[in-house]
Protein backbone atom coordinates (compact mmCIF):
# COMPACT_ATOMS: atom_id res chain seq x y z
CA UNK A 1 0.00 0.00 0.00
CA UNK A 2 2.73 2.46 0.96
CA UNK A 3 4.18 2.46 -2.55
CA UNK A 4 1.09 4.49 -3.48
CA UNK A 5 2.52 7.40 -1.47
CA UNK A 6 4.49 8.24 -4.64
CA UNK A 7 1.17 9.04 -6.33
CA UNK A 8 0.18 11.13 -3.29
CA UNK A 9 3.45 13.09 -3.61
CA UNK A 10 2.61 13.84 -7.25
CA UNK A 11 -0.93 14.97 -6.46
CA UNK A 12 0.17 17.16 -3.53
CA UNK A 13 3.18 18.59 -5.38
CA UNK A 14 1.15 19.54 -8.45
CA UNK A 15 -1.68 20.95 -6.31
CA UNK A 16 0.80 23.14 -4.41
CA UNK A 17 2.38 24.17 -7.73
CA UNK A 18 5.86 23.19 -6.63
CA UNK A 19 8.43 22.76 -9.40
CA UNK A 20 7.19 19.64 -11.25
CA UNK A 21 10.68 18.34 -12.08
CA UNK A 22 11.50 18.15 -8.36
CA UNK A 23 8.06 16.73 -7.55
CA UNK A 24 8.56 13.94 -10.10
CA UNK A 25 11.95 13.00 -8.66
CA UNK A 26 10.52 13.07 -5.11
CA UNK A 27 7.63 10.83 -6.17
CA UNK A 28 10.01 8.32 -7.76
CA UNK A 29 12.18 8.24 -4.61
CA UNK A 30 9.10 7.78 -2.38
CA UNK A 31 7.54 4.90 -4.30
CA UNK A 32 10.94 3.30 -4.86
CA UNK A 33 11.80 3.56 -1.15
CA UNK A 34 8.61 1.78 -0.07
CA UNK A 35 9.15 -0.85 -2.76
CA UNK A 36 12.47 -1.65 -1.07
CA UNK A 37 14.81 0.11 -3.50
CA UNK A 38 17.71 2.23 -2.27
CA UNK A 39 17.84 5.89 -3.38
CA UNK A 40 20.81 5.07 -5.63
CA UNK A 41 18.88 2.24 -7.27
CA UNK A 42 15.92 4.56 -7.86
CA UNK A 43 18.16 7.26 -9.34
CA UNK A 44 19.81 4.71 -11.63
CA UNK A 45 16.41 3.33 -12.70
CA UNK A 46 15.15 6.86 -13.28
CA UNK A 47 18.25 7.76 -15.31
CA UNK A 48 17.93 4.63 -17.43
CA UNK A 49 14.25 5.32 -18.18
CA UNK A 50 14.98 9.01 -18.88
CA UNK A 51 17.60 7.96 -21.43
CA UNK A 52 15.29 5.40 -23.06
CA UNK A 53 12.51 7.98 -23.37
CA UNK A 54 14.51 10.68 -25.14
CA UNK A 55 12.27 10.30 -28.20
CA UNK A 56 9.53 12.06 -26.17
CA UNK A 57 11.45 15.34 -26.57
CA UNK A 58 12.14 15.07 -30.32
CA UNK A 59 9.21 17.34 -31.24
CA UNK A 60 11.30 20.28 -29.93
CA UNK A 61 13.45 19.94 -33.05
CA UNK A 62 10.73 22.08 -34.63
CA UNK A 63 11.52 25.05 -32.32
CA UNK A 64 14.30 26.59 -34.48
CA UNK A 65 12.09 26.50 -37.59
CA UNK A 66 9.09 27.91 -35.73
CA UNK A 67 11.29 30.64 -34.22
CA UNK A 68 12.82 31.66 -37.54
CA UNK A 69 9.39 31.89 -39.16
CA UNK A 70 8.11 33.99 -36.26
CA UNK A 71 11.13 36.25 -36.66
CA UNK A 72 10.19 36.75 -40.31
CA UNK A 73 6.56 37.62 -39.48
CA UNK A 74 4.65 34.33 -39.91
CA UNK A 75 2.28 34.94 -36.99
CA UNK A 76 1.46 38.43 -38.28
CA UNK A 77 0.87 37.13 -41.81
CA UNK A 78 -1.38 34.31 -40.55
CA UNK A 79 -3.38 36.83 -38.51
CA UNK A 80 -3.67 39.15 -41.53
CA UNK A 81 -5.16 36.38 -43.65
CA UNK A 82 -7.80 35.70 -41.02
CA UNK A 83 -8.52 39.43 -40.77
CA UNK A 84 -9.37 39.41 -44.49
CA UNK A 85 -12.02 36.70 -44.15
CA UNK A 86 -15.71 37.47 -43.72
CA UNK A 87 -17.77 35.84 -41.00
CA UNK A 88 -14.83 34.16 -39.34
CA UNK A 89 -14.86 33.69 -35.57
CA UNK A 90 -12.42 31.99 -33.21
CA UNK A 91 -14.83 29.09 -32.66
CA UNK A 92 -15.64 28.54 -36.34
CA UNK A 93 -11.97 28.76 -37.25
CA UNK A 94 -11.00 26.21 -34.58
CA UNK A 95 -13.88 23.99 -35.70
CA UNK A 96 -12.44 23.88 -39.27
CA UNK A 97 -9.00 23.15 -37.85
CA UNK A 98 -10.46 20.37 -35.75
CA UNK A 99 -12.11 18.76 -38.78
CA UNK A 100 -8.86 18.90 -40.74
CA UNK A 101 -6.85 17.55 -37.80
CA UNK A 102 -9.31 14.70 -37.17
CA UNK A 103 -9.34 13.61 -40.81
CA UNK A 104 -5.54 13.69 -41.18
CA UNK A 105 -4.99 11.93 -37.83
CA UNK A 106 -7.46 9.24 -38.87
CA UNK A 107 -5.23 8.38 -41.83
CA UNK A 108 -2.12 8.26 -39.65
CA UNK A 109 -0.78 11.77 -40.20
CA UNK A 110 -0.64 12.77 -36.53
CA UNK A 111 2.86 14.25 -36.76
CA UNK A 112 2.05 16.82 -39.47
CA UNK A 113 0.73 19.24 -36.84
CA UNK A 114 1.01 19.75 -33.11
CA UNK A 115 1.46 22.20 -30.26
CA UNK A 116 4.94 23.54 -31.07
CA UNK A 117 4.81 23.23 -34.84
CA UNK A 118 1.29 24.51 -35.67
CA UNK A 119 -0.64 25.76 -32.63
CA UNK A 120 1.98 28.31 -31.50
CA UNK A 121 2.94 29.82 -34.88
CA UNK A 122 -0.39 29.51 -36.74
CA UNK A 123 -3.52 28.30 -34.99
CA UNK A 124 -3.39 30.40 -31.81
CA UNK A 125 -2.57 33.71 -33.56
CA UNK A 126 -5.19 33.01 -36.23
CA UNK A 127 -7.85 32.27 -33.61
CA UNK A 128 -6.89 35.46 -31.75
CA UNK A 129 -7.13 37.44 -35.00
CA UNK A 130 -10.55 35.96 -35.69
CA UNK A 131 -11.76 37.15 -32.29
CA UNK A 132 -10.43 40.59 -33.04
CA UNK A 133 -12.19 40.75 -36.43
CA UNK A 134 -15.50 39.58 -35.04
CA UNK A 135 -15.66 41.10 -31.57
CA UNK A 136 -13.09 43.87 -31.48
CA UNK A 137 -9.77 43.83 -29.63
CA UNK A 138 -9.84 41.14 -26.94
CA UNK A 139 -8.60 41.90 -23.43
CA UNK A 140 -5.75 39.80 -22.05
CA UNK A 141 -8.02 37.30 -20.28
CA UNK A 142 -9.94 36.70 -23.52
CA UNK A 143 -6.66 36.24 -25.42
CA UNK A 144 -5.53 33.62 -22.90
CA UNK A 145 -8.90 31.86 -23.17
CA UNK A 146 -8.66 31.74 -26.98
CA UNK A 147 -5.09 30.40 -26.86
CA UNK A 148 -6.03 27.74 -24.31
CA UNK A 149 -8.99 26.69 -26.48
CA UNK A 150 -6.72 26.47 -29.54
CA UNK A 151 -4.34 24.12 -27.68
CA UNK A 152 -7.26 22.10 -26.29
CA UNK A 153 -8.80 21.70 -29.74
CA UNK A 154 -5.59 20.21 -31.14
CA UNK A 155 -5.43 17.69 -28.28
CA UNK A 156 -9.10 16.69 -28.46
CA UNK A 157 -8.98 16.25 -32.24
CA UNK A 158 -5.92 14.00 -32.15
CA UNK A 159 -6.83 11.91 -29.10
CA UNK A 160 -10.22 10.82 -30.36
CA UNK A 161 -9.26 10.25 -34.01
CA UNK A 162 -5.81 8.68 -34.04
CA UNK A 163 -7.11 5.20 -33.20
CA UNK A 164 -9.08 5.17 -36.47
CA UNK A 165 -5.71 4.51 -38.13
CA UNK A 166 -4.92 0.81 -37.79
CA UNK A 167 -1.15 1.15 -37.50
CA UNK A 168 -1.34 3.65 -34.62
CA UNK A 169 0.77 2.74 -31.59
CA UNK A 170 -2.19 2.53 -29.23
CA UNK A 171 -4.12 0.24 -31.58
CA UNK A 172 -1.14 -2.10 -31.87
CA UNK A 173 -0.74 -2.01 -28.08
CA UNK A 174 -4.36 -3.08 -27.64
CA UNK A 175 -4.03 -5.88 -30.20
CA UNK A 176 -0.81 -7.05 -28.56
CA UNK A 177 -2.31 -7.07 -25.09
CA UNK A 178 -5.45 -8.92 -26.21
CA UNK A 179 -3.31 -11.48 -28.05
CA UNK A 180 -1.34 -12.10 -24.88
CA UNK A 181 -4.70 -12.72 -23.17
CA UNK A 182 -5.65 -15.33 -25.81
CA UNK A 183 -8.03 -13.01 -27.69
CA UNK A 184 -6.84 -12.77 -31.29
CA UNK A 185 -8.38 -10.12 -33.52
CA UNK A 186 -7.48 -7.96 -36.50
CA UNK A 187 -6.53 -4.33 -35.70
CA UNK A 188 -9.18 -3.15 -38.16
CA UNK A 189 -11.89 -4.07 -35.63
CA UNK A 190 -10.32 -1.87 -32.96
CA UNK A 191 -10.11 0.98 -35.48
CA UNK A 192 -13.69 0.65 -36.70
CA UNK A 193 -15.08 0.77 -33.15
CA UNK A 194 -13.23 3.98 -32.43
CA UNK A 195 -15.18 5.81 -35.16
CA UNK A 196 -18.35 6.48 -33.09
CA UNK A 197 -16.22 8.21 -30.43
CA UNK A 198 -14.40 10.27 -33.09
CA UNK A 199 -17.74 11.52 -34.45
CA UNK A 200 -19.06 12.24 -30.95
CA UNK A 201 -15.89 14.21 -30.14
CA UNK A 202 -16.44 16.38 -33.21
CA UNK A 203 -20.06 17.03 -32.22
CA UNK A 204 -19.36 17.74 -28.55
CA UNK A 205 -16.19 19.79 -28.84
CA UNK A 206 -17.59 21.49 -31.96
CA UNK A 207 -20.69 22.57 -30.03
CA UNK A 208 -18.48 23.86 -27.24
CA UNK A 209 -16.49 25.90 -29.77
CA UNK A 210 -19.65 27.54 -31.09
CA UNK A 211 -20.78 28.29 -27.53
CA UNK A 212 -17.31 29.68 -26.87
CA UNK A 213 -17.93 32.18 -29.71
CA UNK A 214 -21.11 33.39 -28.06
CA UNK A 215 -19.37 33.78 -24.72
CA UNK A 216 -16.56 35.77 -26.35
CA UNK A 217 -19.04 37.97 -28.19
CA UNK A 218 -20.98 38.72 -25.01
CA UNK A 219 -17.81 39.41 -23.08
CA UNK A 220 -16.27 41.69 -25.67
CA UNK A 221 -19.47 43.42 -26.82
CA UNK A 222 -18.98 47.20 -26.95
CA UNK A 223 -20.62 48.88 -24.01
CA UNK A 224 -22.88 51.46 -25.61
CA UNK A 225 -23.33 54.49 -23.36
CA UNK A 226 -26.80 54.66 -21.90
CA UNK A 227 -27.46 50.96 -22.23
CA UNK A 228 -27.35 49.25 -18.86
CA UNK A 229 -25.93 45.77 -19.00
CA UNK A 230 -26.43 43.26 -16.23
CA UNK B 1 19.94 3.17 -42.86
CA UNK B 2 19.00 6.34 -41.00
CA UNK B 3 18.36 5.47 -37.37
CA UNK B 4 16.98 7.25 -34.34
CA UNK B 5 20.55 7.85 -33.10
CA UNK B 6 21.03 10.34 -35.96
CA UNK B 7 17.97 12.25 -34.76
CA UNK B 8 19.35 12.27 -31.20
CA UNK B 9 22.65 13.63 -32.53
CA UNK B 10 20.78 16.46 -34.24
CA UNK B 11 18.77 17.22 -31.08
CA UNK B 12 21.96 17.13 -29.01
CA UNK B 13 23.66 19.62 -31.32
CA UNK B 14 20.61 21.87 -31.16
CA UNK B 15 20.57 21.91 -27.34
CA UNK B 16 24.37 22.42 -27.30
CA UNK B 17 23.79 25.47 -29.51
CA UNK B 18 21.16 26.77 -27.07
CA UNK B 19 23.67 26.31 -24.22
CA UNK B 20 26.47 28.16 -26.04
CA UNK B 21 24.33 31.11 -27.06
CA UNK B 22 22.84 31.25 -23.53
CA UNK B 23 26.33 31.65 -22.06
CA UNK B 24 26.89 34.82 -24.10
CA UNK B 25 23.50 36.37 -23.33
CA UNK B 26 24.31 39.22 -20.89
CA UNK B 27 20.69 40.34 -20.79
CA UNK B 28 19.85 37.18 -18.83
CA UNK B 29 21.11 37.46 -15.24
CA UNK B 30 20.76 33.68 -14.82
CA UNK B 31 22.52 32.87 -18.08
CA UNK B 32 24.82 30.23 -16.58
CA UNK B 33 21.80 28.39 -15.19
CA UNK B 34 20.38 28.22 -18.71
CA UNK B 35 23.76 27.17 -20.07
CA UNK B 36 23.96 24.34 -17.53
CA UNK B 37 20.38 23.20 -18.14
CA UNK B 38 20.56 23.12 -21.95
CA UNK B 39 24.15 21.83 -21.79
CA UNK B 40 23.12 18.83 -19.67
CA UNK B 41 20.18 18.21 -22.01
CA UNK B 42 22.63 18.25 -24.92
CA UNK B 43 24.91 15.81 -23.07
CA UNK B 44 21.96 13.45 -22.58
CA UNK B 45 21.15 13.43 -26.29
CA UNK B 46 24.78 13.21 -27.45
CA UNK B 47 26.18 10.73 -24.95
CA UNK B 48 23.26 9.30 -22.95
CA UNK B 49 24.04 5.75 -24.05
CA UNK B 50 27.60 6.01 -22.71
CA UNK B 51 26.85 7.58 -19.33
CA UNK B 52 25.55 4.44 -17.63
CA UNK B 53 22.32 4.26 -15.63
CA UNK B 54 23.66 6.00 -12.54
CA UNK B 55 25.39 8.63 -14.68
CA UNK B 56 22.10 9.39 -16.40
CA UNK B 57 20.40 9.43 -12.99
CA UNK B 58 22.84 12.04 -11.68
CA UNK B 59 22.33 14.07 -14.87
CA UNK B 60 18.54 14.00 -14.37
CA UNK B 61 18.88 14.91 -10.70
CA UNK B 62 21.08 17.90 -11.63
CA UNK B 63 18.46 19.06 -14.16
CA UNK B 64 15.72 18.81 -11.51
CA UNK B 65 17.81 20.77 -8.98
CA UNK B 66 18.65 23.52 -11.51
CA UNK B 67 14.93 23.90 -12.26
CA UNK B 68 13.74 23.45 -8.69
CA UNK B 69 16.02 26.16 -7.29
CA UNK B 70 14.93 28.66 -9.92
CA UNK B 71 18.32 28.89 -11.60
CA UNK B 72 16.84 29.21 -15.09
CA UNK B 73 16.18 32.64 -16.51
CA UNK B 74 14.70 33.73 -19.81
CA UNK B 75 17.23 34.58 -22.51
CA UNK B 76 16.83 37.71 -24.61
CA UNK B 77 18.22 36.85 -28.03
CA UNK B 78 18.17 39.76 -30.48
CA UNK B 79 15.05 39.24 -32.56
CA UNK B 80 12.75 41.42 -34.67
CA UNK B 81 10.38 43.92 -33.03
CA UNK B 82 6.60 43.65 -33.48
CA UNK B 83 6.68 46.57 -35.97
CA UNK B 84 9.47 44.95 -37.98
CA UNK B 85 7.48 41.72 -38.05
CA UNK B 86 4.42 43.50 -39.43
CA UNK B 87 6.59 45.01 -42.17
CA UNK B 88 8.23 41.66 -42.92
CA UNK B 89 4.84 39.95 -43.01
CA UNK B 90 3.69 42.44 -45.65
CA UNK B 91 6.88 42.15 -47.65
CA UNK B 92 7.05 38.34 -47.71
CA UNK B 93 3.28 37.76 -47.90
CA UNK B 94 2.27 34.17 -48.46
CA UNK B 95 5.86 33.14 -49.15
CA UNK B 96 6.07 32.81 -45.36
CA UNK B 97 3.88 29.72 -45.53
CA UNK B 98 6.18 27.80 -47.88
CA UNK B 99 8.76 26.78 -45.21
CA UNK B 100 5.93 26.28 -42.71
CA UNK B 101 4.21 23.86 -45.08
CA UNK B 102 7.46 21.95 -45.64
CA UNK B 103 6.98 20.46 -42.18
CA UNK B 104 3.69 18.59 -42.76
CA UNK B 105 4.55 17.87 -46.42
CA UNK B 106 7.92 16.28 -45.73
CA UNK B 107 6.58 14.35 -42.72
CA UNK B 108 3.75 12.97 -44.87
CA UNK B 109 6.18 12.22 -47.70
CA UNK B 110 8.53 10.46 -45.28
CA UNK B 111 5.85 8.33 -43.65
CA UNK B 112 3.94 7.48 -46.83
CA UNK B 113 6.62 7.34 -49.56
CA UNK B 114 10.15 7.16 -48.15
CA UNK B 115 9.49 4.67 -45.34
CA UNK B 116 9.03 1.63 -47.63
CA UNK B 117 12.06 2.46 -49.84
CA UNK B 118 14.88 -0.07 -49.70
CA UNK B 119 18.32 -0.17 -51.27
CA UNK B 120 19.58 -3.73 -51.78
CA UNK B 121 17.38 -5.00 -48.94
CA UNK B 122 18.39 -2.24 -46.53
CA UNK B 123 15.64 0.21 -45.64
CA UNK B 124 16.35 3.92 -46.16
CA UNK B 125 15.18 4.62 -42.62
CA UNK B 126 14.44 2.52 -39.56
CA UNK B 127 10.76 1.71 -40.24
CA UNK B 128 9.86 1.75 -36.52
CA UNK B 129 11.14 5.30 -36.17
CA UNK B 130 9.98 6.64 -39.55
CA UNK B 131 7.82 9.41 -38.04
CA UNK B 132 10.56 10.88 -35.83
CA UNK B 133 13.17 10.60 -38.58
CA UNK B 134 10.79 12.23 -41.07
CA UNK B 135 10.14 15.05 -38.60
CA UNK B 136 13.89 15.70 -38.27
CA UNK B 137 14.34 15.70 -42.07
CA UNK B 138 11.30 17.97 -42.43
CA UNK B 139 12.75 20.48 -39.96
CA UNK B 140 16.04 20.61 -41.88
CA UNK B 141 14.26 21.08 -45.22
CA UNK B 142 12.01 23.75 -43.70
CA UNK B 143 14.96 25.60 -42.16
CA UNK B 144 17.03 25.60 -45.36
CA UNK B 145 14.00 26.88 -47.27
CA UNK B 146 13.34 29.57 -44.66
CA UNK B 147 16.95 30.79 -44.52
CA UNK B 148 17.20 31.10 -48.31
CA UNK B 149 13.70 32.25 -49.20
CA UNK B 150 13.28 34.69 -46.31
CA UNK B 151 16.97 35.69 -46.07
CA UNK B 152 17.26 35.10 -42.35
CA UNK B 153 20.66 35.26 -40.60
CA UNK B 154 22.48 31.90 -40.29
CA UNK B 155 22.53 32.07 -36.47
CA UNK B 156 18.79 32.70 -36.30
CA UNK B 157 17.65 29.03 -36.03
CA UNK B 158 19.64 28.53 -32.82
CA UNK B 159 18.90 31.99 -31.41
CA UNK B 160 15.18 31.82 -32.18
CA UNK B 161 14.99 28.19 -31.02
CA UNK B 162 16.65 29.25 -27.77
CA UNK B 163 14.13 32.07 -27.40
CA UNK B 164 11.25 29.56 -27.62
CA UNK B 165 12.99 26.96 -25.44
CA UNK B 166 13.52 29.59 -22.74
CA UNK B 167 9.87 30.58 -23.06
CA UNK B 168 8.87 27.01 -22.19
CA UNK B 169 11.71 26.75 -19.64
CA UNK B 170 12.13 23.61 -17.51
CA UNK B 171 8.74 22.34 -18.77
CA UNK B 172 10.60 21.30 -21.96
CA UNK B 173 11.85 18.22 -20.13
CA UNK B 174 8.77 17.52 -18.00
CA UNK B 175 7.21 15.02 -20.44
CA UNK B 176 10.43 13.00 -20.49
CA UNK B 177 10.66 13.18 -16.66
CA UNK B 178 7.11 11.85 -16.39
CA UNK B 179 7.82 9.04 -18.83
CA UNK B 180 10.76 8.04 -16.63
CA UNK B 181 8.56 8.27 -13.53
CA UNK B 182 6.15 5.84 -15.21
CA UNK B 183 9.00 3.35 -15.52
CA UNK B 184 9.94 3.73 -11.83
CA UNK B 185 6.27 3.34 -10.82
CA UNK B 186 6.09 0.16 -12.90
CA UNK B 187 9.24 -1.14 -11.19
CA UNK B 188 7.76 -0.36 -7.76
CA UNK B 189 4.45 -2.03 -8.69
CA UNK B 190 2.26 1.07 -8.32
CA UNK B 191 0.01 0.19 -11.27
CA UNK B 192 -0.57 -3.37 -10.11
CA UNK B 193 -1.45 -2.09 -6.62
CA UNK B 194 -4.05 0.39 -7.91
CA UNK B 195 -5.49 -2.23 -10.27
CA UNK B 196 -5.81 -4.59 -7.32
CA UNK B 197 -7.70 -1.96 -5.31
CA UNK B 198 -10.07 -1.22 -8.20
CA UNK B 199 -10.90 -4.85 -8.90
CA UNK B 200 -11.27 -5.73 -5.21
CA UNK B 201 -13.39 -2.89 -3.95
CA UNK B 202 -15.54 -1.65 -6.84
CA UNK B 203 -18.89 -3.18 -7.81
CA UNK B 204 -18.83 -5.17 -11.03
CA UNK B 205 -21.86 -7.41 -10.53
CA UNK B 206 -24.16 -5.87 -13.15
CA UNK B 207 -23.24 -5.24 -16.75
CA UNK B 208 -23.79 -1.50 -16.48
CA UNK B 209 -21.79 -1.20 -13.24
CA UNK B 210 -18.92 -3.17 -14.75
CA UNK B 211 -18.89 -1.01 -17.92
CA UNK B 212 -18.90 2.14 -15.76
CA UNK B 213 -16.13 0.88 -13.48
CA UNK B 214 -13.97 0.04 -16.51
CA UNK B 215 -14.53 3.33 -18.39
CA UNK B 216 -14.34 5.66 -15.39
CA UNK B 217 -11.50 3.55 -13.97
CA UNK B 218 -9.52 3.93 -17.21
CA UNK B 219 -9.96 7.72 -17.05
CA UNK B 220 -9.12 8.00 -13.33
CA UNK B 221 -6.17 5.61 -13.50
CA UNK B 222 -4.84 7.46 -16.55
CA UNK B 223 -5.05 10.71 -14.60
CA UNK B 224 -2.91 9.21 -11.83
CA UNK B 225 -0.38 7.57 -14.16
CA UNK B 226 -0.39 10.32 -16.80
CA UNK B 227 -0.70 7.79 -19.59
CA UNK B 228 -3.55 5.64 -20.88
CA UNK B 229 -1.05 3.05 -22.08
CA UNK B 230 -0.05 2.38 -18.45
CA UNK B 231 -3.66 2.06 -17.33
CA UNK B 232 -4.83 -0.15 -20.21
CA UNK B 233 -3.13 -3.46 -19.36
CA UNK B 234 -3.97 -3.21 -15.65
CA UNK B 235 -7.70 -2.49 -15.98
CA UNK B 236 -8.27 -4.51 -19.16
CA UNK B 237 -6.59 -7.52 -17.57
CA UNK B 238 -8.31 -6.89 -14.23
CA UNK B 239 -11.85 -5.86 -15.21
CA UNK B 240 -12.53 -5.89 -18.94
CA UNK B 241 -11.41 -9.36 -19.97
CA UNK B 242 -12.56 -11.44 -16.96
CA UNK B 243 -15.82 -9.61 -16.36
CA UNK B 244 -16.96 -7.76 -19.49
CA UNK B 245 -15.69 -10.23 -22.11
CA UNK B 246 -15.73 -13.64 -20.40
CA UNK B 247 -18.55 -13.25 -17.85
CA UNK B 248 -20.93 -10.94 -19.75
CA UNK B 249 -19.90 -12.04 -23.27
CA UNK B 250 -19.00 -8.57 -24.60
CA UNK B 251 -17.23 -7.90 -27.90
CA UNK B 252 -13.51 -7.50 -27.05
CA UNK B 253 -12.80 -5.16 -29.99
CA UNK B 254 -15.48 -2.69 -28.86
CA UNK B 255 -14.46 -2.95 -25.21
CA UNK B 256 -10.72 -2.47 -25.79
CA UNK B 257 -11.21 0.32 -28.30
CA UNK B 258 -13.64 2.39 -26.24
CA UNK B 259 -11.78 1.54 -23.03
CA UNK B 260 -8.61 3.12 -24.40
CA UNK B 261 -10.58 6.16 -25.58
CA UNK B 262 -12.01 6.51 -22.05
CA UNK B 263 -8.42 6.57 -20.84
CA UNK B 264 -7.74 9.43 -23.27
CA UNK B 265 -10.52 11.40 -21.50
CA UNK B 266 -8.32 11.11 -18.41
CA UNK B 267 -5.25 12.24 -20.38
CA UNK B 268 -7.06 15.49 -21.19
CA UNK B 269 -7.59 16.20 -17.48
CA UNK B 270 -4.22 15.43 -15.88
CA UNK B 271 -1.13 17.63 -15.44
CA UNK B 272 0.89 14.42 -15.68
CA UNK B 273 0.31 14.38 -19.46
CA UNK B 274 2.65 17.35 -19.61
CA UNK B 275 3.44 17.49 -23.32
CA UNK B 276 -0.26 17.92 -24.12
CA UNK B 277 -1.41 19.88 -21.08
CA UNK B 278 1.43 21.83 -19.43
CA UNK B 279 3.87 22.56 -22.26
CA UNK B 280 1.22 24.36 -24.41
CA UNK B 281 0.38 27.06 -21.80
CA UNK B 282 4.12 27.77 -21.48
CA UNK B 283 4.50 27.77 -25.25
CA UNK B 284 1.51 30.10 -25.72
CA UNK B 285 2.61 32.37 -22.85
CA UNK B 286 -0.54 31.86 -20.78
CA UNK B 287 0.23 32.60 -17.10
CA UNK B 288 -2.13 29.93 -15.69
CA UNK B 289 -0.24 26.64 -15.85
CA UNK B 290 -3.52 24.70 -15.88
CA UNK B 291 -5.41 26.84 -18.45
CA UNK B 292 -5.41 24.16 -21.17
CA UNK B 293 -6.59 21.44 -18.77
CA UNK B 294 -9.43 23.71 -17.63
CA UNK B 295 -10.45 24.28 -21.27
CA UNK B 296 -10.46 20.51 -21.84
CA UNK B 297 -12.33 19.28 -18.74
CA UNK B 298 -15.92 19.84 -20.05
CA UNK B 299 -15.17 18.02 -23.32
CA UNK B 300 -13.36 15.23 -21.46
CA UNK B 301 -16.21 14.62 -18.98
CA UNK B 302 -18.89 14.63 -21.68
CA UNK B 303 -16.78 12.28 -23.82
CA UNK B 304 -16.38 9.95 -20.83
CA UNK B 305 -20.16 9.71 -20.50
CA UNK B 306 -20.49 9.18 -24.25
CA UNK B 307 -17.85 6.43 -24.20
CA UNK B 308 -19.51 4.64 -21.29
CA UNK B 309 -22.89 4.69 -23.04
CA UNK B 310 -21.36 3.66 -26.40
CA UNK B 311 -19.61 0.69 -24.82
CA UNK B 312 -22.78 -0.39 -23.01
CA UNK B 313 -24.82 -0.15 -26.21
CA UNK B 314 -22.32 -1.47 -28.78
CA UNK B 315 -20.44 -4.22 -26.94
CA UNK B 316 -23.31 -6.53 -26.07
CA UNK B 317 -25.34 -6.80 -29.30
Amino acid sequence: MLILLGVAVIVAGFALRLNPLLVVVAAALTSGWFAGLSPLQVIAAFGKAFNENRYVSIAYLALPLVGVLERAGLRERAAAIIAGLKGVTAGRFLLSYMALRQVTAAVGLVAIAGQPQTVRPLIAPMAEAATEVHDGPPDLAARYAVRAMAAATDNVAVFFSEDVFIAMGSVLLMVGFLTSSAIVLDPIHISVWSIPTALAAFAIHGARLLLFDRRLARRLAPRTPGVIRP
Amino acid sequence: MIKLSAVYLLAGLMFAGFALFSAGDRANSKRFGNTAFWGLTALSFLAGDRLGDLGNGVLVLSLALLAGFGLLGRGQPATTTPDERMALAQRFGNRLFIPALMLPLVVALGVLVLKPIQFGGIALMDPKQATLISLAVAVIVGLVTALILLRQPPASPLQEGRRLADTIGWAVLLPQFLAALGAVFALAGVGAQIGHLVTTYLPVDTRFAAVTVYCVGMAAFTMLMGNAFAAFPVLTGGVAIPILVIHFGGNPAVIASIGMLSGFCGTLMTPLAANFNLVPPALLEIPDRYAVIKAQIPTALLMLIVNTVLMYVLAFQ
